[in-house]
């Protein structure tokens, strides 16, 4: 079977669309007349899927977005198994609460990809806004399990509320990175932004560099830690710099806090 | 039978169901490995008096490890689930936890999960750390000499207690020796585990006692020094019995155990005093499996 894909029609669209119907799980068992009569909410009214994009293919648990741009908001929203497969950019709130599957994207994503979050990998090509793997406004847990792995950079906030699971960024992050983590990890190979870890309570920010501390962490001193290249060793599997031999390292600085909160986070630097 | 001067009785070795785990425990070098695999398995011989019985399973290469150091893999078996997981979390509290540079892992995927480190994160005082990798959690628990890294769970499995066989020999030192040869060949059997001192036990029990408050006495139809005053199962040139008891996760396990322990003490052969290969059978009164010496060795 070949996977089904949506090729988007007008490029861009003249409205936002969103695609949170078209996630696998929902469309298995389908017949293609029945997916293109499916109605998307595209600006301030709905419009059937074959208005929007030609649709081929039939295997619903391999979904391909052609032609994607930033004007597709919540692909994979509550993704449960399968894979969807983004060739383009991707809009706000992609993989929002998905549990499962796997997300792929070859450009930029917009703002709260992998937002509340249950489980899955996703993985972005290009660059990621604001708030990746955050909570939702007002929310308190933000991504509670998977992973996403950014091979560009990250905006703001990245891992904002982080409950559990694992942010890996090859290239940089902006300002507030890890900011009020409750647990999980987010590892960085570029720069961070100032106020990294920004009222974290527990979790990990792994930092190939040593970034502009805020005054509430503490220094730790240097260590060598047993569970890092377990940690490496689990990201193997991943198309990734993160799974080169050659990353992996055990001896970092430690550094607690964030102390104005409850100061069980650390941030380790690579050493 | 006789194979090579050694009489194989046509008898079977009794054993009983357990309750079995594995655990790996890492650190700097073997050496370090080894002492605390050495104290987590102390003092349990036989659940008789111990509260579990336990053993070294064998020695890991650092690229069998989960955190790629060198390593050693115990096991512990118990009769019943409850007791088992509390021997082990009250073993690697004492022994594992406390052992320098030492890391818990687990050694059975599979089976009912039981805690390994789940609670001995409680150490940590709440500055410990929950890692999940893989798809396990783990504990990181900061101690004294950098961080204690430990599994949260292991998994418990159905296993099989108390196969052994019965070495008699001429005199001590070639019961000893024939049984130190059985041992070496044993321990390159995966899951199983020989849990008496050096694997080898020279008082082996009868079922019950004249004594009331006794579950189990010593096994006086093998004792040599008896031999005139008893209803003796030894013959005049005997001199000496050992006993080796092997745990394992299935009767096959024990089964090749046995095979190869026996065909080690028959290589030395009659020419090195060694007389006969006999069982502990207990007329069916111990347990429900049976391993038939004559059988295991056709």
């Amino acid at each position: 079977m070949t996977s089904l894909t949506f090729t988007l029609i007008e490029t861009p669209p003249a409205q936002r669309i969103d695609m949170s119907p078209l996630v696998c799980h929902k469309l298995a068992g389908l017949s293609l007349d029945q997916i293109a009569a499916i109605e998307l909410q595209c600006g301030k009214q709905k419009l059937r899927v074959d208005q929007l994009f030609h649709i081929t293919g039939s295997n619903a648990d391999d979904i391909s977005i052609v032609g994607s741009t930033g004007k597709l908001d919540f692909i994979g929203k509550e993704l449960a198994s399968g894979c969807i497969s983004v060739q383009g950019e991707a809009g706000a709130y992609l993989g929002m609460q998905m549990k499962g599957g796997t997300i792929n994207v070859i450009g930029d994503v917009g703002f709260y990809a992998g937002c509340e979050m249950k489980n899955g990998l996703i993985q972005i090509e290009g660059d990621a806004g604001d708030f990746l793997g955050s909570a939702l406004p007002g929310n308190k847990q933000g991504m509670k399990g998977g992973t996403i792995l950014v091979k560009g950079n990250v905006g703001q906030r990245c891992g904002d509320h982080l409950r559990r699971g694992q942010i890996l960024v090859e290239g940089n992050a902006g300002d507030y990175c890890g900011s009020r983590m409750v647990a999980g990890t987010i590892a960085v190979m570029g720069q961070v932004g100032r106020y990294a870890g920004y009222a974290m309570r527990r979790g990990t920010l792994l930092l190939w560099n040593q970034p502009q501390l805020p005054a509430t962490f503490n220094d730790c001193g240097s260590h060598t830690l047993a569970f890092l290249p377990m940690l490496f060793a689990s990201f193997k599997s991943l198309n990734s710099r993160f799974a080169d031999k050659g990353i992996a390292f055990n001896r970092v600085r430690r550094f607690g806090g964030d102390m104005a909160e409850a100061g069980r986070g650390e941030i380790l630097v690579k050493l | 039978m006789i194979i090579n001067g050694v009489t194989i009785d046509p008898t079977f070795a009794e054993a009983f169901p357990m309750k079995a785990t594995r655990a790996i425990i890492t650190a700097q070098n073997e050496k370090w490995a080894m002492i605390s695999a050495q104290a987590m398995t102390g003092f349990a011989t036989s659940v008789i008096a111990c509260g579990c019985e336990a053993g070294i399973e064998r020695v890991l290469s650092p690229d069998e490890t989960p955190d790629g150091r060198p390593g050693v893999a115990i096991m512990i078996y118990a009769m019943g689930g409850k007791g088992l997981a509390k021997q082990l979390e009250t073993r690697a509290g004492q022994c594992v936890l406390t052992s320098p540079t030492s890391a818990l892992f687990a050694g059975i995927e599979g089976g009912k999960p039981i805690p390994l480190g789940k609670n001995l994160r409680f150490f940590g005082d709440g500055f410990q750390i929950a890692k999940k990798i893989g798809g396990k959690r783990y504990w990181r628990v900061p101690v004294m000499d950098g961080e204690f890294l430990t599994e949260a769970t292991t998994g418990m499995v159905d296993a099989v207690g108390g196969g052994n066989f019965l070495v008699l020999a001429e005199s001590q030192p070639q019961a000893l020796a024939a049984c130190e040869a059985a041992i070496e060949a044993m321990k390159k059997i995966p899951n199983v585990i020989m849990p008496f001192p050096g694997g080898v036990v020279r008082s082996g029990s009868k079922v019950g006692s004249k004594y009331k408050a006794l579950s189990a006495s010593t096994n006086d139809a093998f004792c040599p020094t008896l031999k005139g005053v008893t209803k003796t199962d030894l013959s005049p040139e005997i001199e000496s019995v050992m006993e080796i008891v092997i745990d394992g996760l299935s009767k096959e396990d024990i089964d090749k155990a046995m095979r190869v322990g026996i065909q080690a003490v028959c290589d030395l052969g009659a020419a090195n005093g060694i007389k006969r290969i006999s069982a502990g059978n207990y007329g069916g009164k111990l347990g429900p499996f049976h391993f038939h010496l004559q059988e295991i060795m056709a």
